[in-house]
């Protein structure tokens, strides 16, 4: 087990993500006991990506289902393709071929489109299946997502029941903006990822912008850890932190004591709101910037 | 052998048997003392649980810690107190040799400087949702003991409010049910109106004919026919303070309805500050329910400071329960010794995120009554819906603002 989180650590970290001892044994756990793991934490913690990296870790193919409010079964599991049984069945009635359409011809794989759960299923290899943002579709189709996740089979009427040809590795996102339902939940491993300490995001972003000089990054992550700690109304996440250290690179900072209004000016990477640029003013800035350097 | 670092009661030494006995017999008291403590853990999870514990060894705690969090806990606070609940039963309760945990419920607040509060290597950052000792079964109660029992200002009241008079007297049981069957009608009502317009994104054939003309009466392209209706989300404010005491807690019962019928409901309970009561108003057994709220209202009943616990409840709770389907209602008389112009600010706030703000307050339904207070004058402007909410019918005469979009 030791050697296996090991080489699972090694993996993650090489395809560009750094997760702390407890994700990796989440991770591991997922496929030992065959149970989908629920992700929670605010935006831009980098509950998405993680998925994007086991797929990467495992090398399996990443199917991902985007949840919204109104998502119905024809958008997640599968569709008839109308318009090509439409035209099926008038080619038939222009060239009256010899065998009859039958309702199993028109209702078999070939008239039906996959959406992703569907194929998730029905792959002959197992692929990681990403369920985002799962608090943002109805309850109903959180019921019916149970049923798929406990018995891994759908059921189709005109077909019958799909068992699953590979069991896929399923992660779920939540970002608390409804409660999901307990049965969901006691289902599934449970993991909550919050915002990265000094130590987590220095090292992300030194792994992710490896040009960058060691004084600068360190300030920069300071300066973040810090702007966390304001009232904001959207806090700014890792992909913020990534973001604005791209683009202090581009400008070719040496150091965030070089220039407070360029820093002013490059806030946009990290406040999205009109509020927030608002509560945050020149002086404040200047104040965070000096406990960085 | 093994167990001889945590286990010093059993100095004679003891067959391979025995120490597997002790070994399985520890590790399922675990899983029930869990869920003594609100882990919500079912038959195929305790399971798991323990073959993960056979998997990665008893013996090894750390590693065996990060395990089981993750299949045991569900929710980000059961996340924060599951640390302390491992370390009570795997590190401090050990010596005992005993799996089982004693129930007794005699475990106050005040008892809780147990040596583990030292002990738990500062895994327990936030206070609020800290692990009672293991004596003390009602964990979330405590939980919501601390909620009540911080930040006390000097004009609340000591005094504990009776919750239970609630229970003696009928005519307020009645009142329940019909709160309770209004907001069930609501929710009728609406999945109704959401079944005749969905149809299930079905095919519109009249308008697919219509489509086909242009194709020589193929019906190449389809027209499809989409939902409209949604169910706002409703999130209740409940002003609590002494003023209101004599509707606060029919509103409460009206919020339990509504909690009831409504999956993604919410509501908060203010005062000089802010409580979230939703989880404790859901709870299905009238005794958890009482015992819940007796907690929770110890001190209710005092002054009232909207502004403040606005401010509170978006900074803590806005961002992750307000939406733009979001029907956000104040019950409230407006009597506030705050200054209006925060509670202005952060009204403003709320109302950019959602859809619509409904004040409901009880004394507009008295004859002599205008809303004459500063605060109430100030918020004026940016109320959608003004209305009354003194007796039943002026509860029902709520379903349009509350229930449609």
């Amino acid at each position: 087990m030791q050697e296996m989180l090991q080489t699972l650590a090694e993996k993650t970290r090489s395809s560009g993500y750094i997760a702390e001892q407890s994700l990796l044994m989440n991770l591991w756990l997922m496929s030992e006991l065959g149970r989908p793991l629920l992700l929670e934490g605010d935006a831009g913690v980098g509950k998405t990506q993680l998925g994007k990296t086991m797929a990467d870790v495992l090398g399996r193919p990443l199917i991902r289902l985007q949840c919204y409010e109104g998502l119905d079964v024809n958008t997640a599991v599968y569709e008839w393709n109308y318009q090509r049984q439409l035209l099926a069945i008038r080619r038939q009635e222009v060239t009256g071929a010899d065998a009859p359409l039958t309702d199993e011809t028109l209702f078999s794989e070939t008239y039906m489109l996959q959406r992703p759960l569907m194929q998730a299923i029905t792959s002959d290899d197992p692929v990681v299946l990403i369920i985002d943002e799962i608090d943002r579709a109805d309850e109903e189709f959180e019921a019916y997502l149970m049923e798929v996740l406990s018995e891994y089979q759908i059921s189709v009427p005109e077909l019958g029941t799909l068992k699953a040809r590979s069991i896929p590795a399923v992660i779920l996102t939540s970002n608390g903006t409804r409660e999901i339902s307990d049965a969901l939940r006691r289902r599934c491993l449970y993991h909550y990822i919050d915002y990265p300490n000094f130590d987590k995001e220095l090292d992300i972003v030194k792994m992710r912008m490896p040009d960058i000089s060691p004084r600068l990054a360190s300030q920069i992550v300071t300066f973040v850890q810090k702007l966390r700690q304001e009232d904001l109304r959207k806090i700014p996440g890792i992909a913020e932190t990534l973001d604005w250290t791209a683009s202090l690179l581009k400008l070719d900072l040496q150091s965030l004591g070089d220039s407070p209004d360029v820093i002013f000016d490059t806030l946009g990477c990290l406040l999205k709101t009109r509020e927030d640029r608002e509560a945050i003013e020149q002086v404040t800035v200047q104040k965070l910037v000096s406990r960085a350097v | 052998m093994i167990l001889n670092t945590d286990n010093t009661a059993y100095e004679q030494s003891l067959s391979v048997e025995q120490v597997a006995d002790l070994i399985s017999e520890r590790s399922i008291g675990f899983v029930r003392y869990a869920r003594e403590n609100r882990f919500p853990l079912g038959v195929s999870e305790g399971l798991d649980c323990l073959r993960v514990m056979e998997i990665v060894g008893v013996t090894n705690k750390p590693q065996l810690k990060l395990a089981l969090k993750g299949l045991m806990c569900s929710s980000a606070e059961q996340w924060e107190r599951f640390d302390r609940l491992f370390d009570l039963y795997w590190v401090h309760n050990s010596s005992s040799g005993n799996s089982r945990v004693s129930t007794g419920g005699t475990g106050s607040r005040d008892k809780n400087s147990t040596p583990a509060d030292s002990g738990s290597g500062g895994s327990s950052t936030n206070p609020q949702f800290d692990v009672p000792d293991p004596s003390d079964v009602q964990s979330a109660d405590n939980a919501m003991a601390s909620l009540s029992q911080q930040g006390a200002s000097a004009t609340e009241t000591l005094a504990q409010t009776h919750f239970n008079q609630l229970n003696h007297a009928a005519e307020l049981r009645e009142m329940e049910e019909l709160a309770k069957n209004l907001a069930r009608k609501i929710r009728r009502k609406l999945l109704r109106r959401l079944k005749t317009a969905s149809k299930g994104r079905r095919i519109d054939m009249r308008r697919t004919m219509r489509a086909s003309l242009q194709h020589g009466g193929e019906p190449v392209s389809l027209s499809y026919r989409k939902r409209r209706v949604q169910i706002p989300k409703l999130v209740l404010m409940l002003d609590v303070s002494r003023s209101m005491s004599v509707y606060s807690y029919l509103f409460l019962r009206f919020a339990r309805g509504i909690l009831d019928v409504f999956q993604d409901a919410d509501a908060y309970a203010f005062h000089t500050r802010l409580q979230h009561i939703g989880e404790a108003l859901r709870e299905k057994r009238r005794v958890d329910l009482i015992e819940k709220m007796e907690i929770i209202s110890r001190g209710w009943g005092g002054g009232t400071r909207i502004d403040s616990s606005l401010t509170e409840f978006n900074r803590r709770y806005a961002r992750s329960v307000l939406d733009r389907r979001t029907v956000f209602v104040v019950v409230s008389d407006g009597y506030d010794t705050g200054e209006p112009d925060a509670l202005v600010r952060e009204l403003t706030k709320i109302k950019r995120q959602v859809k619509r703000i409904v004040w409901v307050n009880p004394l507009l339904g008295q004859p002599y009554y205008s809303p004459s207070t500063k605060c109430m004058q100030a918020v004026l402007p940016l109320i959608d819906v003004f209305a009354p909410g003194h007796n039943l019918a002026s509860l029902a005469a709520l379903e349009k603002p509350l229930a449609t979009l």
